[in-house]
């Protein structure tokens, strides 16, 4: 026992002094190696008496716990210690720009269709497309706009051919046709594309964006196109009400026809949709032309209808305060990176149309 | 159309103000486009003298004028009217002044070195007359200096945008219909004709049988001893408001009927004409001079007035200079007349022509109205000009019958979803000139002639919730339900594709689908050019072949704005034809400059060729394509470097092509004179993305991890330097599937110790077994035979 308690302050003794791994290692091999005095003592049990052994062997185990609790709690200080020092010397001024990259944007008209998309998918629309170069029958005729009709004025036409059966569509309506034609009632489409029309000035490019909507069925009726709208308006703009109006006009391919106009209002130079004193032209619709109908063999008395188009390009512009039409499109690298959006901004009605 | 308030109030009898009528022709759907003053302020013309005239120091024929309008101060004006002399007393228009007749503004200008302050005015100018030899000369006005030379206020006009359908609304009398019927106010009766028909019709009139014939009747009026002049105040007020020049009292008339009532007239000066009137098509090549003083070459088939021996004018477009009117004429033919609406848009159209008159007779006029239009025009000329007139001659069809609708109350509700009574209908249908007769659940409706429009009950049905108002149709909440997909497979991978290389730090870009055709012929050889017949602008010429053209156009504009290190793209239609639907959508993006240009942490260096390489496999396998199925080669095509791109097809080199990408080729890069030459292009062809059977749920095959060590061995191949390290790869990768769980080419090198025609190529093979560890000699079994085969199909050695 005796043994013991020296073999203990010998060690406690030469412990103070541990300042280093190799202080360390040298005590653990003082007491612990193959002629350790630890070792040493482990090898005299043999010897002793049985009842003696009991005691020794259990006072020699807890003491040889103790020291290495020790040894490793001091190892562990020490390997702090060691780390610390270094680490005073790894100082990196953080405040360094990071590596180069670039942040690559989606632009406005994309993300405007998708938000469009989102939100017609919400009350069952699919998307439908059509060709940029269209026959001048489905971009007029078929649509009960016949040759000498005066609406045809409106539509600066770009022509392909000298006879004008080639042209490039200059709305999306002609795409009502090829569904319509290749398909069975009920439609419920909507089409965003490219249009063009030959007009070029501050407020005209001579390529745009429409969205058409069209909605065929039994019973369809014109509260079915003013609730449409009515929804669509409040979603796209994200208010809760808006004020809209429906205003009689006129289109060959719609009967009857309106446009539809919100109430805006400036603030701080701001514009503020849905509400105000002031109106805004944002669309065309109407419930579709029974003549129409018949071009596409659909029986006018089973089937009807709204159709109704906007300007996709404008409608960005209003929801994000873009001034100029003309910059849409012309990949000025300052303008697509400021009005552009991140590409995981993707809307969607549970994380929400825009941040 | 352009009204004005007092004017409307003619045919309608109403309490309401100025805006309560614009509200209501707006919610009618005759939307007003804006209310302004006339022709600019008239208040600001005043009289004033000239106190004195010197000669201009720079030029002859110009004097500088000190002007007085009565107070102490004198404007200077440089004029060059030659009456312009001391002590005249005329017409002075300040700075700010909008001159009638041009409506130029009028600014402080230096005129040959001289400050003028405003201008003197000629009666043309001022749209009194077509005299402009030089300025008004007023005489006893001298009492009258500084004051406004337009006694009355400029009226206020209303602009109103009438749709291509309504042409009644294209006279006042149709609008003040519509707003009767809309409750502002009653429309006033017409007055019943007051004179005597007693002469003689002097002039025959006929109409041929020719096929093209647009005319349908011709009625006219001969009035002899007339004496014209210039119109009465009233009128010459009407025809200003109207934005038109006054020229003659006979002239001012049928121009003022034209717009009061949609009814176009033309008078002739009849002593011109030869012996008779034949309405006639033209003859291939006949020519005449119109009143717009150009000279016009006909085409076969157009409808024209003539006498014996010349052309007199189109008819309903324009008349002809030869038998103009003129303040002298004693005698004249006054034309009522009706011309088909195809017929004189074919003619106008061919001729480029725009007139009142055509704009007028394409949209449709009352067949009608030839003889109420003849009785007012004729009262009128006999008040104002005096003379006689015959009785009405027509020739042709003198009336035409109403068309007839039956109309279902019941479909109003069907299409508008509200209801609507049969009185109602009947009331506003009878208000808007519609007569008719009720049936039990119909009305027999007649058309009234001057509406061309209506031709189905959808046309009364619009013509009822017009008026009944369509803020009264109930909104109906729409049903949130789908049946079918939103998007299609092709409209996802579009999708994708842009949220795709946006992610890569691309920006998006949208161009027009023309483009220049000196450009696009740089990256498109083989498919047709795709011409534009009328471009906005010869550099906008054709439909693009490439996705190419616009982008670097753009990019070049960018890099000339200074900013080189540029990624773009792209996607939308490219044409490979003119027909409908020969166009394919392509996913486009160039890259261009340096990566980590001045960065104090990266190594600057050029964009190269794999940079491009791994935006655009990264983006196929983003769009579903397995890696594997991804086969690229060097196959390239002409707008990319020869040396330094390649093409992408699926499963093998022959299969559906699925992008280029490259190095732009260094000529077109010179050609269009890029600033930073560095540029790289890719293009990825959706259509050829086929559309996956099953979903990848359904595909997915179960989850197999091996728990058994892997090995790595590397190989050092001594190979043919033209010899394509992917198909290496691909030969090593496919010796043993089971086992070869990677193929990777760590080092490629060319030089000292190897053959000139060779490289060695270090490549690491990482091998695994599902059920078992592989021994030493499982491991020396498979890498031998990796060589073997290698050496077998390749050629190549194993460096030693």
């Amino acid at each position: 026992m005796d043994e013991l308690k020296k073999i203990q302050s010998n060690f406690e003794e030469k412990f103070q002094n541990v300042k280093s791994k190799d202080d360390l290692q040298n005590i653990k091999t003082e007491f612990f190696g193959k002629n350790g005095q630890i070792t040493l003592q482990f090898k005299t049990l043999g010897s002793l008496q049985p009842e003696k052994r009991k005691e020794f062997a259990s006072n020699l185990n807890k003491i040889k716990g103790d020291l290495n609790d020790k040894i490793e709690l001091k190892n562990s200080e020490i390997e702090n210690i060691e780390i610390n020092k270094k680490l005073k010397n790894e100082n990196i001024d953080v405040t360094l720009p990071i590596r180069p990259y670039h942040q690559g944007k989606i632009h406005p008209v994309s993300q405007v269709i998708d938000e469009i998309s989102s939100i017609f998918s919400e009350i069952g629309f699919s998307v439908a497309e059509g060709p940029d170069v269209e026959s001048e029958y489905n971009n007029f005729t078929a649509l009960n706009t016949p040759e000498d009709h005066p609406a045809r004025d409106m539509h600066d036409t770009f022509y392909l051919e000298k006879n004008k059966k080639l042209l490039l569509r200059t709305h999306t309506s002609p795409v009502q046709i090829r569904s319509m034609i290749n398909g069975k009632p009920p439609f419920k489409i909507i089409v965003p594309g490219r249009t063009y029309r030959c007009d070029s000035d501050q407020t005209h490019a001579p390529m745009f964006h429409q969205l058409e909507g069209l909605h065929i069925d039994k019973n369809i009726t014109m509260g079915h196109l003013k609730g449409c709208l009515d929804y669509f308006i409040k979603e796209f703009f994200e208010v809760k009400n808006v004020k809209m109006r429906f205003r009689p006009s006129h289109f060959p391919f719609t009967e009857p026809s309106a446009e539809v106009d919100i109430g805006y209002k400036i603030e701080n130079e701001k514009i503020i949709i849905g509400e105000g004193n002031k109106w805004l032209e944002i669309l065309g619709c109407g419930m579709v032309h029974p003549n129409v109908l018949k071009n596409v063999k659909v029986d006018p008395r089973k089937y009807q209808g709204f159709a109704f188009g906007m300007g996709i390009d404008r409608l960005a512009m209003l929801k994000y305060g873009i001034n100029d039409l003309r910059a849409f499109f012309e990949t000025d690298y300052r303008w697509l990176n400021h009005f552009g959006f991140d590409p995981l901004d993707v809307p969607t009605n549970y994380r929400g149309l825009s941040k | 159309m352009i009204i004005t308030l007092p004017w409307l109030k003619e045919h309608l009898k109403t309490k309401a103000n100025q805006n309560e009528i614009i509200d209501k022709l707006t919610n009618i759907g005759l939307e007003v486009e804006g209310a302004k003053e006339s022709s600019g302020e008239l208040s600001v013309f005043k009289i004033a003298k000239i106190l004195k005239t010197e000669k201009h120091p720079n030029a002859d024929k110009l004097k500088v004028c000190d002007v007085s309008v009565g107070g102490r101060e004198t404007f200077k004006v440089v004029c060059g009217a030659p009456n312009a002399r001391d002590g005249l007393i005329t017409i002075y228009a300040p700075p700010g002044a909008i001159i009638p007749k041009t409506k130029f503004k009028l600014k402080i200008a230096k005129i040959r070195g001289v400050e003028s302050r405003g201008m003197l005015c000629s009666e043309n100018e001022l749209n009194l007359s077509n005299e402009s030899d030089g300025i008004i000369e007023l005489k006893n006005k001298e009492s009258e200096i500084g004051k406004s030379y337009f006694k009355k206020k400029s009226e206020q006009v209303i602009d109103i945008s009438i749709t291509p359908n309504r042409a009644d609304c294209l006279g006042i009398r149709g609008i003040a219909r519509d707003l009767s019927s809309s409750g502002v106010g009653k429309l006033i009766p017409l007055k019943k004709k007051k004179f005597k028909q007693s002469s003689e019709h002097l002039i025959k009139t006929s109409i041929t049988k020719d096929p093209h014939q647009g005319c349908l009747s011709f009625g006219s009026c001969y009035i002899k001893d007339i004496s014209n002049k210039q119109s009465p105040d009233w009128l010459k007020n009407k025809i200003l408001a109207l934005g038109l020049k006054p020229i003659s009292a006979v002239v001012d008339i049928t121009n003022y009927v034209m717009f009061d009532l949609n009814r176009p007239l033309h008078a002739y000066d009849a002593d011109k004409i030869d012996e008779e009137i034949i309405v006639r098509d033209s003859k291939e090549g006949e020519e005449f001079e119109a009143l717009d003083s150009k000279k016009y070459k006909l085409k076969k088939g157009m409808c024209v007035i003539a006498d014996k021996s010349s052309i007199l004018g189109l008819g309903g477009i324009i008349g002809g200079t030869k038998t103009s009117t003129e303040f002298e004429t004693k005698n004249i033919l006054l034309e009522s007349a009706y011309f088909l609406p195809s017929s004189i848009r074919k003619t106008a159209r061919d001729l480029t022509i725009d007139t009142d008159a055509k704009y007028r007779f394409e949209r449709g006029i009352d067949p009608n109205s030839i003889i109420e239009g003849l009785e007012i025009a004729t009262e009128l000329i006999l008040n104002i000009c005096g003379g006689k007139a015959s009785k009405f001659i027509i020739s042709g069809k003198s009336f035409q019958k109403n068309k007839i609708i039956k109309f279902e109350i019941s479909k109003f509700e069907n299409l508008i979803g509200i209801p609507i009574s049969i009185n109602e209908s009947q009331k506003i249908l009878s208000s808007l000139g519609f007569k008719c007769k009720q049936g039990k659940k119909e009305l027999k409706v007649e058309i009234p002639s001057w509406r061309p429009d209506i031709n189905l009950d959808v046309d009364l049905i619009e013509e009822l919730i017009r008026i009944k108002g369509f803020k009264n149709i109930k909104l109906i909440e729409p049903e949130r339900k789908r049946e079918h997909e939103t998007l299609n497979f092709k409209q996802k991978l579009f999708h994708l594709s842009q949220r795709s290389f946006a992610s890569k730090g691309y920006l998006e870009t949208v161009t027009w689908s023309f483009t220049d055709s000196k450009i696009d012929k740089q990256f498109s050889k083989g498919e047709k050019e795709i011409q534009i017949l009328n471009p906005i602008s010869s550099d906008l010429d054709v439909l693009r072949r490439s996705i190419f053209s616009n982008l670097s156009i753009h990019l070049k504009k960018n890099q000339d704005r200074g900013y080189e290190d540029l990624s773009l793209f792209e996607i939308g239609p490219t044409f490979y034809g003119k027909n409908p639907g020969e166009q394919q959508i392509v996913v486009g993006a160039v890259k261009s400059g340096k990566i980590a240009r001045k960065s104090w942490i990266e190594k600057e260096r050029n964009i190269d060729v794999f940079d491009i390489k791994s935006d655009v496999i990264k983006t196929l396998i983003e769009l579903g394509i397995s890696e594997h199925n991804l086969i690229v080669s060097d196959n390239t095509k002409q707008c990319y470097h020869p040396g330094r791109s390649g093409s992408i097809n699926l499963k093998s080199e022959k299969g559906p092509l699925l992008a280029y990408f490259g190095e732009i080729h260094p000529a077109i890069i010179k050609r269009l004179d890029f600033k930073e030459p560095n540029v790289y292009g890719l293009e990825i062809f959706i259509k050829n993305i086929p559309e996956p059977n099953k979903k990848i749920r359904q595909t997915k095959k179960s989850f197999q991890a091996s728990d058994f060590q892997k090995s790595e061995r590397d190989f050092a191949f001594v190979i043919d330097k033209v010899y394509k390290i992917g198909s290496l790869e691909k030969i090593i990768r496919e010796i043993d599937n089971s086992l070869i769980q990677d193929v990777t080419t760590f080092d490629v090198y060319e030089g000292e110790k190897i053959p000139k025609d060779k490289k060695s190529v270090a490549i690491s093979v990482t091998l695994q077994s599902k059920d078992k560890t592989l021994s030493e000699k499982d491991l020396d079994q498979i890498s031998k035979k990796i060589i073997d085969v290698v050496k077998d199909k390749t050629g190549a050695t194993i460096r030693s």
